[in-house]
């Protein structure tokens, strides 16, 4: 398998059901000789996960018969929800966690307030689109909480960034 | 359940995946894991005097070290599972962006993000003094002063987006996202508090009275700022901003804008100059106490 292809593979140690292929993290895989520059970027600025991917990358490098492995992290351009796959996306309902929708567009001049109520969210259990905010800070950094009044079920719902 | 013998084989399992970091040069884990990682952003070549520069990045990113450290003081105290979870993310992304912010410094004064963070002196420190208050775990206060500064940093990052330094750019670029969500959280908290009950409208207009004195010292420029043309925004250039978004806030929450007389700086001199409050020393002893007592140590 290509060292692109191994890459692609490993899953999120957080978010297990996602590739990091899924997740849009993986900026780029160079194979130089013997040697493989691997380059991802961080979904949140202190996402504890990345030490983790760092390492998981690594081993299934190495694993995979690949020589001397470096994972670099880079921050820019910054990470969006847009950049997770449709096939992550699918993965994600599928697990009972709503995916994210479009990443705001910014306009031009200061980022307004947004104090009214967050946008819909359907329910990725069963479907029903009036669910409740509980939290806009769920269990892991790009996780939100909420519930939902038909199914009587709490869910993450992985907010738009 | 898996025997240990089966944990240990299991690459995927989270602590050996830990204890498997050593494999880098930075044995100290337990300090941070170091960010020679990011090489290629961390070192990229300085846009401006290297000493000016890192001395920047120690501005940016004491305000986010200490208050981050502030912020933790509530995980096991908040009123709700929830808050404190809100309130350990908000510390966690501040945390982030000291670190890349502390690296960069690092790399330019040939120190690192560890050194910098738990080796500095009280005096070393650069952030301004609203972020080392104590809040008494007080939720009302914790979310006046998160209120001014997200929408002062926000205001700070959109404009550094622009930054001729990359790393400076590339935090910011990130940091904006991340602090839109904490000041949403601030505000939609101020407003309910505020506009709530009788006891959580005045307990909400003590805690802006509280805050309102430290607001003033956001908007100084400081001499390194001001000799980082193109690299640094001049903080004076967001108050009109800051100033409408807090009124739009406290109008919308049924509060009062406070007459505040300026507080935290002494001839001029402040937290950007190293010039704190006494309580900036306890947060620093907290932080730095394990890594000078064991100095080095790893696991």
């Amino acid at each position: 398998m290509s060292a692109r292809g191994v890459v692609s593979e490993v899953v999120d140690p957080e978010m297990p059901m996602l590739t990091l292929a899924d997740l849009g993290v993986v900026r780029s895989v160079d194979e130089t000789g013997d040697r493989v520059v691997v380059t991802i970027t961080p979904t949140y600025s202190g996402c504890p996960a990345v030490e983790e991917m760092r390492t998981d990358i690594a081993a299934a490098l190495t694993g995979a018969g690949y020589g001397p492995v470096e994972v670099r992290t880079v921050f820019s351009p910054a990470w969006s929800t847009n950049w997770i796959s449709e096939a992550g996306r699918r993965k994600l309902a599928e697990a009972g966690v709503a995916p994210p929708g479009p990443a705001p567009v910014r306009a031009a001049g200061p980022i307004p307030l947004t104090l009214g109520p967050a946008p819909a969210v359907r329910c990725p259990r069963c479907g029903s689109p009036a669910t409740d905010e509980i939290s806009r800070f769920g269990p892991t950094a790009c996780t939100a909480l909420r519930r939902c009044p038909s199914c009587r079920e709490p869910f993450e719902h992985m907010k738009e960034i | 359940m898996m025997s240990p013998h089966a944990m240990e084989e299991d690459a995927t399992n989270a602590y050996q995946s830990l204890s498997e970091t050593t494999d880098h040069d930075d044995p100290r884990w337990a300090f941070g894991s170091g960010f020679d990682e990011v090489e290629a952003e961390i070192t990229a070549p300085a846009p401006a005097d290297p000493a000016t520069l890192a001395a920047y990045c120690l501005m940016l990113g004491d305000d986010a070290l200490v208050l981050q450290h502030r912020l933790s003081e509530w995980v096991a105290n908040a009123p709700e599972l929830e808050e404190e979870v809100a309130l350990a993310n908000i510390a966690l992304d501040l945390l982030g962006q000291a670190r890349v912010l502390l690296a960069r410094a690092g790399h330019l004064t040939d120190s690192d993000e560890d050194s910098l963070a738990y080796l500095r002196d009280q005096a070393e420190f650069r952030n301004v003094a609203l972020v080392e208050q104590p809040d008494d775990l007080d939720f009302a206060r914790c979310i006046a002063r998160l209120l001014v500064f997200s929408t002062w940093r926000l205001a700070l990052l959109q404009r550094l987006e622009g930054s001729a330094d990359p790393v400076v750019a590339a935090v910011a670029a990130k940091g904006v996202k991340e602090v839109a969500y904490h000041r949403d959280y601030a505000a939609r908290w101020t407003l309910r508090l505020g506009d709530g009950t009788a006891v959580s409208h005045d307990r909400m207009q003590a805690a802006v009275d509280w805050v309102w004195p430290f607001v003033d010292e956001l908007f100084r420029t400081s001499d390194a700022e001001r000799a980082l043309p193109g690299v640094a925004v001049d903080p004076a250039d967001t108050r009109e901003e800051v100033e409408t978004v807090l009124a739009e806030v406290l109008r919308r929450a049924t509060l009062t804008p406070p007459r505040a007389k300026p507080v935290g700086t002494v001839g001029g001199r402040g937290g950007r100059q190293g010039l704190h409050t006494e309580h900036l020393g306890h947060v620093v002893d907290e932080l730095q106490s394990l890594a000078r007592r064991h100095p080095g140590a790893s696991w």
